[in-house]
């Protein structure tokens, strides 16, 4: 059993109500940070070592000591929710069953960053989360936690729970804010980044739901212990959402140091491939990052284990590693058409496209059409070179990440499933009714064996 | 085609949350209740009576609900059932239970069945994966689904229709 910072209570019943979340020791971060200076409280944060759980994985106590703070001129904390990204549905279990914590992490953070109106941005999906989330922050504001001079403080405070409307982008911090704004959601160049001119123009931080109820844990057990859990820069506990082919999907949370063959085999976790099936690849860091046969999933190109965590899933960059992402784990088993699902995934990429950027908006309908043509039978060889040419041309060239998100598929499945591809265009009349297989690709447990 | 007295102090509460003048951000949020209540779409008439109560020009409403994929923009059955389609969903058999939907009533994605009942819908990912394939219907995710659930789901729109207005 690894240790367990957010998800320890969830089993706890009735946590979702005030009573019971404070009686299982809730509030006490809000307790103990209210007591010393927000610069501390974003020291603390800096000790733990965090990184943001929304993808990018950037230091979050970092990203909070860019924020400016020009005399006069309200903060903004903002809260994204908006998780989108295909494998990813661990914000929304948090917020579901442990509102509280949210809340409480969110109180914490308002209080060091100095903001007063803090937002919660949610998909507009999720349309049953704002009124548990208005629950618990109705219970905050009786309990004295939100409002004004909490704690006697002099720090006001207030949440606001903002529904956004189906669009992949707002996930991207600036469109986001666009988004809270009333607009389309178009991300903006940066700079100036959001921590100088974020929310009307405002200086704003966004951050991932998960990482804001990371600093519960952090402000209770101290930033130094908080940093000696995991492994080297990967800290603290991680909520992966395993899904795909996979015995037991659910979020799980993980100390960073388990392996990757742990995590899919063992009964704590996945539970191994359903149906008794073999393992053919896996996207470990929801669909935007590179996709990975077993071989290379389980262990490094220079044969070392590879682990859940942020160094070792990304060991051997792009062309042999993938990246710890989102932590939406996809998991394809041995009958899935690697075609097929980066067809689905470019598909999406193609949908939530904001079209602002020509790059991204052309590229990504190009890239559905070619592999469209080869998964139904009508390639050609030269659409194989087409289709990286295209994905070559669209990575770094767009405002936004949702350009590359869109083209890492593309280039991960080509580069390491390129025979599929090629199988597709010598085998039309088959492409659809039968599977490439797994014949070409190394069985999983023979490796590790 | 207004809000009720109730709804109109729903947006003055919505308003309420963001900074002086800055009541575009409520844009969403309105947008929303408008849809929940004026036939779960929006006409040109909801979208251009959303603007005058927040005081924007119509070209701003119409550039956002344009914008966002669960804003209806045209007439939609009394149940839409919107099945996400995207890589983890189609792992565990979506394309099987679009097909199912579809067959059964006799339409295609983006249709709505003949007696008005039911729109299918194809969305991307919706935050569900672990508990694929899934839709959604209204509020609410409906998951793990098979083709005995899309019977009792459709059965289920076919004898609570009458409270839907």
């Amino acid at each position: 059993m690894g240790v367990k910072l957010l998800l320890d209570k969830a089993h706890v019943p009735g946590i979702r109500s005030y009573e019971v979340y404070r009686r299982e020791g809730g509030y006490a971060a809000v307790e103990k940070a209210l007591k010393m200076s927000p610069n501390d409280v974003v020291e603390e944060v800096k000790k733990s070592g965090l990184r943001g759980r929304g993808g990018a994985g950037f230091p979050s106590g970092m990203k909070w000591s860019f924020l400016a703070k020009p005399e006069g001129v309200p903060r903004y904390l903002v809260c994204n929710a908006d998780e989108s990204e295909p494998g990813t549905f661990k914000d929304r279990y948090l917020m579901e069953f442990i509102p509280h914590l949210l809340i409480e992490g969110l109180i914490v953070s308002s209080y060091a960053l100095g903001s007063s109106r803090t937002y919660i941005y949610i998909r507009g999906e999720y349309a049953w989360i704002p009124d548990i989330l208005e629950q618990a922050i109705a219970e905050a504001n009786a309990n004295g936690w939100l409002g004004k001079n909490i704690m006697g403080t002099g720090f006001d405070c207030q949440i606001y729970v903002q529904r956004g409307a189906g669009a992949y982008i707002c996930g991207e911090e600036t469109a986001l804010i666009e988004s809270l704004e009333g607009k389309r959601g178009n991300p903006r160049i940066k700079p100036p980044f959001p921590a100088v001119k974020g929310l009307y123009d405002c200086p704003t931080v966004v951050n991932n739901v998960e990482t804001l109820a990371a600093v519960v844990p952090i402000m209770n057990i101290g930033g130094e212990a908080y940093s000696k859990i995991g492994v080297g820069r990967s800290t603290g506990t991680k909520l992966i959402s395993a899904c795909g082919n996979i015995n037991k999907p659910g979020v799980y949370e993980i100390d960073m140091t388990i392996s990757v063959e742990e995590f899919i085999y063992s009964d704590e976790y996945c539970g191994g491939i359903a149906n008794g099936k073999k393992l053919k690849a896996c996207i470990p860091g929801g669909s935007s990052v590179p996709i990975l046969p077993a071989n290379l999933l389980l262990k490094t190109a220079k044969g070392e284990t590879r682990y859940m965590n942020y160094e070792s899933l990304s060991d051997g960059g792009f062309a042999t590693g993938s990246m710890m992402g989102s932590g939406g784990f996809i998991v394809l088993d041995e009958d899935q058409c690697v075609v097929r699902h980066t067809l689905s995934l470019a598909r999406f990429y193609r949908h939530e496209s904001c079209g602002q950027c020509s790059p991204c908006r052309e590229g990504t309908g190009w890239m559905e059409k070619i592999l469209h043509k080869i998964e139904y039978g009508k390639g050609q060889m030269s659409d194989i070179d087409l289709l990286w040419d295209i994905q070559r041309r669209i990575e770094g060239n767009t405002i936004c990440p949702l350009g590359d998100a869109a083209a890492w598929p593309v280039a991960a499945a080509i580069r390491h499933f390129r025979d599929e591809f090629e199988w597709h265009v010598l085998n039309p009349e088959e492409s659809q009714t039968r599977n490439f297989g797994l014949a070409h690709y190394a069985d999983p447990r023979e490796v590790v064996a | 085609m207004t809000f009720s007295e109730e709804q109109l102090k729903k947006v003055q509460e919505i308003i309420a949350r963001y900074p002086e003048g800055k009541q575009k951000s409520a844009l969403i949020p309105v947008l929303h209740l408008a849809q929940e209540n004026f036939g779960r779409w929006l006409s040109a008439e909801s979208m251009d009576y959303v603007a005058s109560l927040l005081n924007l020009d119509p070209i701003e409403v119409y550039e956002v609900a344009t914008f966002y994929s669960m804003f209806n923009l045209k007439p939609v059955g009394k149940y839409i059932l919107e099945v996400c389609q995207t890589g983890p969903c189609m792992l565990r058999g979506s394309d099987q239970i679009i097909d199912y939907i579809g067959k059964k009533l006799n339409i295609k994605p983006g249709e709505t069945s003949a007696d008005g009942l039911i729109t299918l819908k194809t969305v991307e990912c919706l935050g569900a994966c672990g508990y694929a394939p899934m839709l959604q219907m209204g509020k609410h995710y409906h998951e793990y689904l098979t083709e005995e659930k899309i019977d009792l789901l459709i059965e289920h729109c076919k004898e609570n229709q009458h409270l839907v207005k």
